[in-house]
């Protein structure tokens, strides 16, 4: 089945690195080493370019986060690999685990690297529509890596002023003291912004545009709606603070009065600005991860989306509902306290379309055939662990609470518990899910399991024991908490060292990970074109595809991608979207 | 030139060509990027009532002459999708030409406006008003150059005759730069 793929294969041996320099030949169109992984154009190896760069900058944030929690469990004592951990280095620490962890592995991994790999193969099309757009878009976004790994070379160092970045401390270097830091923080973030725009217009005009014949609107799998979704969601909601990133790069080199009072200018309007930007962004990439899910229950399920349109408009209230919640950020910010009743109100509703969605998925999954394989188990512990991010989030969204919680370690427990299940867990799920189509040989099941509840056991052990740090008024920002007796009282260094604990075993037990991947790419026993037995047309390419995706032709679409375990389909629990009606059978 | 494009540019499931889909995409981020900062211009002015003291300062005529010149350019522009729908791509590309005309003229005579002010010492640092005057009005002159380079290429395929959809799009890109200069003109000089 998948002999044509080896035979045309850039999947299999040998995948691509998206850092990597060029070292191949540089000839026009004998498709050598460096046009074909570097300067492709192709939507999977941009895909790949992406997932690799996230991979690398996953490291990068794991790593800063590793030697400030180092210094939060232990301070003052020297960190293996870093050494003593100085106020500055903490502060350019977390902001570079920040901004790293949002910007550089969540949006490449689960916008990019699976927008570009799903969208074209979902909808029965042989590439993005505008593949030159596409390779620009990740040239960019390389750009913007190098900018913010040079940050870290420059006079004064990497930025420190947290991902956030409010001015006035962000603005003036007298007080953040990283003159070009904060500088090529900012610049690399916009350039960022850049390179996904330039993305999202492509895969918004592909999915309108380039549907195989026959996919209807309810007919495209819901990790494509969400990624589309969300995408929109970005484009709409990142201007105001593209605008503003240039604001701040003039108030920081030229010495403009955006942000400064001295002169008329305002701080407040930056917190809105990036705020109007960023809890939107919390959906731009809850979305996609939601949509992993719905993909990965109903295949290892065998069964039904249960009200895909359900799903559908739920992602699409979220969205637009997203626009109004951004003031919950500034509650402590002196806003008008009777803005602050109306954003605490807003923020109470969009729990509902996402509760919602949930719920959608709990009803998917009974009566459904559960398989336990890695991916479905990723999927599960992504539901149960989004639940505890968004239930925490109830108590945050209502201001009288959050007056008490702002900046606390709840806060930080609250964001963790959505983005690690978002960022990683359904990376995983993606990951695994999509492993066979992706390099055309299966992952090891066990080494998978074993990873899978590892790593769910040390994230909770993490986030417990700060949730109650913070419950006891355990403040974000702070560097020694030695030096805060009120930080010390009894039991509260002991949570701290457990939670550090646990993220080095949570950080180790990525090896596993990692070793199981590099491993089966090479080496793992071979997987045919389909499986896992599902319906969406991806299934219906070799794997991995070949350039232009499908070489027996393009396909049509007949049915909607969830048909599992249909009455009329006897034993074969599974009915592909390409496959035509039987003779006679009514359309 | 010669890349080949894949099936999925030429699909049309919507029934708009690809190039034209994606122009109103392109639109649609930029109203959000210059609607963050007039946005946030405005929500200054309403508590600044103090800023008309400034604002005195910028010269309603020349930024009434440059608005001319733009409407002017736009024109030109439907002149040439015109020329285009007719595939006239020589007739298309010197109307482009004449838009392009237009867009050059308004950089100058913004050069010479912002050279004045800054004379008499109102900089991009005197304070908030001036800050946003100059970043705002920068922001739109880029859009102006970026789209006067986007259309001298366009102008150099059309005039072989190739490419001419292409025509239309950079019109559309163009009406929008237009519009955005219709919200600055009250918002930054007849609002005094």
């Amino acid at each position: 089945m998948s002999s044509t793929a080896e035979a045309h294969g850039h999947g299999g041996g040998q995948h691509a690195h998206g850092h990597d320099h060029a070292q191949g030949d540089h000839g026009h169109h004998d498709q050598g080493w460096f046009m074909k992984y570097f300067w492709s154009t192709d939507h999977k190896i941009i895909c790949f370019q992406y997932l690799f760069t996230g991979m690398f900058m996953a490291v990068i944030g794991g790593f800063a986060v590793y030697v400030f929690r180092m210094q939060l469990a232990f301070p003052g004592m020297p960190v293996p690999g870093w050494g003593r951990v100085t106020a500055s280095d903490y502060n350019a620490l977390i902001t570079t685990h920040g901004s790293v962890m949002i910007f550089w592995v969540a949006m490449p991994v689960l916008i990019a690297a699976l927008g570009n790999y799903l969208i074209p193969l979902m909808i029965g099309c042989d590439d993005m529509v505008f593949p030159r757009l596409n390779r620009l878009s990740y040239q960019i976004f390389l750009v913007s890596v190098v900018i913010l790994i040079l940050s870290f070379l420059v006079q004064g160092g990497a930025f420190g002023g947290a991902w956030t970045a409010y001015p006035p401390l962000s603005a003036k270097s007298a007080f953040n003291l990283t003159p070009m830091g904060s500088t090529l923080w900012i610049t690399a973030v916009a350039l960022e912004f850049v390179a996904f725009l330039l993305g999202g217009i492509n895969f918004v005009t592909t999915l309108m545009n380039s549907r195989a014949p026959g996919m209807k609107m309810f007919d495209v799998p819901m990790v494509v709606w969400m990624i589309i979704i969300a995408s929109i969601l970005f484009m709409a909601s990142v201007g105001p603070l593209v605008a503003g990133a240039v604001m701040l790069i003039f108030d920081q080199q030229i010495g403009t009065a955006f942000f400064d009072p001295a002169k008329g200018g305002d701080p407040i309007l930056w917190q809105h600005l990036f705020w109007f930007f960023g809890h939107p962004e919390v959906y731009v990439v809850l979305l996609p991860a939601m949509g992993i899910t719905a993909e990965v229950i109903t295949v290892h399920g065998r069964k039904k989306l249960f009200a895909y349109r359900t799903v559908l408009y739920t992602a699409i209230a979220t969205g637009i509902i997203s626009f109004f919640v951004w003031a919950h950020h500034q509650f402590i910010a002196g806003i008008d306290p009777r803005m602050a009743n109306i954003f605490t109100v807003t923020t109470l509703i969009i729990s509902i379309p996402v509760a919602e969605m949930v719920f959608v998925y709990i009803a998917t999954l009974y009566g459904a055939s559960i398989r336990l394989t890695t991916p479905m188990l990723w999927a599960l512990g992504f539901i149960g662990e989004f639940l505890m991010g968004g239930v925490t989030g109830i108590f945050l969204g209502a201001s009288g609470a959050d007056i008490y919680f702002h900046d606390t370690y709840f806060v930080l427990a609250h964001f963790h518990y959505t983005f690690f299940p978002i960022a990683f867990i359904a990376t995983f799920a993606a990951i695994t899910h999509w492993f066979p189509k992706m390099f055309g040989r299966m992952m090891n099941e066990a080494w998978g399991k074993v990873h899978f509840w590892v790593t769910t056991i040390s994230f909770n052990m993490i986030f417990i024991p700060l949730f109650l740090l913070g419950a006891r008024g355990d403040h974000r920002r702070i560097y020694d908490p030695t030096h805060f007796p009120e930080l010390m009282r009894a039991g509260m260094q002991d949570l701290r060292v457990l939670a550090t604990v646990s993220l080095l075993i949570l950080i180790s037990v990525q090896v596993v990970f990692v070793a199981n991947f590099i491993y089966s790419i090479f080496w793992g026993p071979k997987a045919d074109k389909n499986p896992w037995r599902a319906n969406s047309l991806e299934w219906h390419a070799p794997s991995p595809p070949p350039h232009g995706n499908f070489p027996e032709g393009l396909p049509n679409v007949y049915r909607g991608p969830y048909e599992y375990a249909h009455p009329d389909r006897g034993e074969d629990d599974h009915w592909p979207q390409h496959e035509p009606p039987p003779e006679g059978a009514k359309a | 030139m010669s890349f080949p494009r894949p099936v999925a540019t030429m699909r049309e499931a919507t029934g708009m060509p690809t190039g034209r889909l994606a122009v109103w995409w392109v639109i649609a981020s930029e109203i959000v990027i210059f609607g963050g900062i007039l946005g946030s211009y405005i929500m200054h002015r309403l508590g600044h009532p103090e800023w008309a003291h400034q604002s005195i300062h910028t010269n309603t005529w020349i930024g009434a002459f440059n608005t001319f010149v733009l409407l002017t350019s736009s024109l030109c522009a439907v002149l040439a999708h015109q020329e285009a729908e007719k595939k006239n791509g020589p007739g298309a590309a010197r109307y482009l030409m004449f838009t392009t005309l237009g867009g050059l003229t308004f950089l100058i005579v913004k050069s010479i406006e912002w050279t004045n002010e800054i004379k008499h010492g109102y900089t991009i640092t005197s304070n908030t008003f001036w800050s946003f005057y100059y970043t705002a009005a920068g922001l739109h002159g880029l859009h102006v150059l970026a789209g006067m380079v986007i259309m001298l290429i366009v102008a150099a395929d059309a005039r072989k005759g190739k490419e001419l959809q292409r025509v239309e799009n950079i019109g559309i890109y163009w009406h929008f730069v237009d519009v955005v200069w219709i919200f600055l003109f009250p918002l930054l000089y007849i609002a005094k």
